[in-house]
């Protein structure tokens, strides 16, 4: 599916894409957060990208790590240990290799959702990234054992995700600030569930 | 002496927390970690980190949070930094919360009681 170099490539690709959505990602926080969701994605994957001439040559359990690590301290939002802690525990599962297939990155997505769910309690319908992560696994899960090849598999994946964040409109939040809006958050979508989706979507455009 | 780090997305809220605490109680090990490192609106990891370093000692470190990114960066540098290391979080209303344990540190409880009393704290009526 890809190596090394490739991993580089879509963690720049990420990178750019989140400075790109980061006002659209900040605006969605602004009914049910605390306004923040983009810029703080973005202070942190600025800081991955200062860390990217260091990754040169490096096996994708390092790289998943350093992104991991980078953006557990540099965020400033929860989405910093959610998200660090999911890049850190995918980058020990994938510790000294040098190339990943599909199943590689599902057990990656599966450590992440694991990760995601030991730190901060959310169960799946509870309008957080959760509900896009989900969702998408087991899209990619199916898509896999009905024998499609990696990009399908993928497209499968990013499409279900959006689904999931798209259907976090209809969820009311249990957790952090957007638990006080309570059924107020109605109709707003899942600032977190949006910015993985952005995540996968490029991932699968890019493999 | 326990020690306790003040968590809070604002720096100045865990300044005032401490400062306020200070006040009630003389002599406790107690640290802010609020707000990232430029002072902006935020839970800085490296700051929490730091906090409980500086008032870690045998007896222990108890942090109080105000919450959501509060408690989760506070739980991730726990797990990652201070394995095996008597460090604990403690769901408490702040404010009160943190009165509560400087009151008790001050006056030489351990770390288990203090979390005994924390727990009453969210129940205990004001008025």
């Amino acid at each position: 599916m890809t190596d090394q170099k490739k991993v580089l490539e879509i963690v720049e690709k990420i990178i750019a894409k989140i400075e790109e959505e980061k006002e659209y990602l900040t605006e969605l926080d602004q009914p049910i957060g605390d306004s923040d969701h983009g810029i703080n994605m973005a202070r942190g994957f600025q800081e991955v990208e200062k860390k990217m001439p260091s990754l040169d040559g490096k096996d994708i359990g390092s790289i998943l790590k350093t992104v991991g690590m980078t953006l557990m301290s540099k965020v400033g939002g929860a989405s910093g240990p959610l998200y660090g802690s999911a890049f850190m525990k995918a980058g020990l599962k994938m510790a000294g290799k040098t190339e990943m297939d599909i199943n590689d990155f599902l057990t990656c997505l599966d450590t992440a959702i694991e990760a995601i769910q030991k730190l901060g309690k959310a169960q799946v319908g509870e309008a957080t990234m959760i509900d896009a992560m989900v969702p998408a696994d087991e899209a990619m899960k199916k898509a896999v054992e009905s024998g499609a090849d990696d990009k399908a598999v993928l497209e499968a994946g990013s499409k279900a995700a959006w689904a999931g964040a798209e259907h976090t409109k209809d969820l009311v939040a249990t957790k952090g600030r957007a638990s006080y809006v309570g059924e107020r958050g109605l109709g707003h979508q899942d600032p977190g569930a949006t910015s993985f989706s952005y995540i996968l979507e490029v991932i699968s455009e890019n493999v | 002496m326990v020690g306790i780090v003040i968590v809070s997305h604002s720096e100045n809220l865990a300044k005032s927390v401490v400062e306020l605490t200070t006040m009630m109680a003389k002599g406790v090990p107690i640290e802010p970690a609020g707000g990232l490192e430029d002072g902006s609106f935020g839970t800085s990891y490296d700051r929490i980190r730091d906090a409980i370093d500086k008032v870690y000692s045998d007896d222990g470190v108890i942090v109080l949070m105000d919450m959501g990114s509060s408690v989760l960066t506070t739980q991730s540098v726990i797990e990652m930094e201070e394995d095996g290391k008597k460090v604990e979080m403690v769901d408490c209303p702040l404010v009160e919360g943190a009165v509560s344990a400087s009151l008790d540190s001050s006056l030489g409880e351990s770390m288990e009681q203090i979390i005994d009393d924390l727990k009453t704290v969210a129940t205990t009526p004001k008025m």
